[in-house]
């Protein structure tokens, strides 16, 4: 039940940012809605009431690390499409390997020196 | 550059495109849930920032450029690519307010309730993006 609830409520507060990146103009200003934090907003609060306020300090914590894949991901796919007007699915798509490489190398090394 | 809102917009995104939308974010928020609960919060939490809508927008984004360039006559692909490159600065920028979101998620949740926890975690991804999104503006 608890992951049946997660996957509503993903998807209502992930489409409502993506409306609201819809109907806002321009397209720089839009794009802060393709990261705003839905999928964060949308899952915490479940967590908090099935694994404690502990639980949700210490994915906050790793979020981080996301997040700063998330700043790079976004500006190498901006700069592959605005110079060399790549294929946006193909450019999108392929830069989750980047998003993933940023996010278990910054994982790896913070947990080697004990931050994590 | 002024921020306008047009709800005629919402037009354009066909039912199945918001059905799409939908099923990804239901996805990765169970998938950030499963793996949270088999590797626990340190790498579930890796996937609260996971670009989970950012590929569907950026294709959604070229489709629509290059309709409205072909209905005009004119081969729309580079400025199909061009928009999804403006709305990915934008995306970059909004991962800076991630990052204060993140941040503040961690230190207050052990202090307070999680929907004031959440409030304000998300009180400063909206001032923290868009300042830096002004500040980009005036450079």
């Amino acid at each position: 039940v608890e992951y049946i609830i997660r996957f509503v409520i993903g998807g209502v507060v992930v489409s409502l940012f993506a409306v609201c990146g819809d109907i806002v103009k321009p397209k720089s200003f839009a794009g802060l809605f393709s990261a705003a934090p839905s999928v964060a907003l949308a899952t915490l609060a479940i967590t908090a009431s099935r694994r404690g306020m502990g639980y949700v300090s210490a994915e906050g914590g790793s979020m981080i690390i996301g997040a700063i894949a998330m700043f790079v991901y976004c500006l190498v796919t901006a700069s592959l499409l605005m110079r060399y007007r790549a294929n946006p699915l193909l450019t999108t798509g392929a830069g989750i390997a980047i998003w993933l490489l940023i996010v278990f190398g910054i994982y790896t090394a913070a947990e080697k020196a004990l931050i994590v | 550059m002024k921020v306008k809102g047009d709800i005629s917009d919402l037009k354009k995104t066909t039912p199945a495109e918001y059905a799409i939308r939908f099923l990804f974010g239901g996805l990765v928020a169970v998938t950030a849930g499963l793996i949270a609960h088999r590797y626990g919060p340190q790498v579930g939490g890796l996937f609260l920032a996971f670009p989970a809508i950012f590929p569907a927008s950026a294709t959604l984004i070229d489709k629509h450029e290059r309709k409205k360039e072909e209905d005009g006559g004119c081969d729309g692909a580079g400025n199909g690519a061009r928009a999804a490159g403006a709305d990915a600065v934008g995306a970059a920028i909004g991962s800076i307010g991630l990052v204060g979101f993140a941040i503040v998620v961690m230190i207050t949740a052990n202090r307070f309730p999680i929907l004031e926890c959440l409030s304000l975690a998300f009180a400063v991804w909206a001032v923290v993006s868009g300042f830096v999104w002004c500040l980009r503006q005036k450079l």
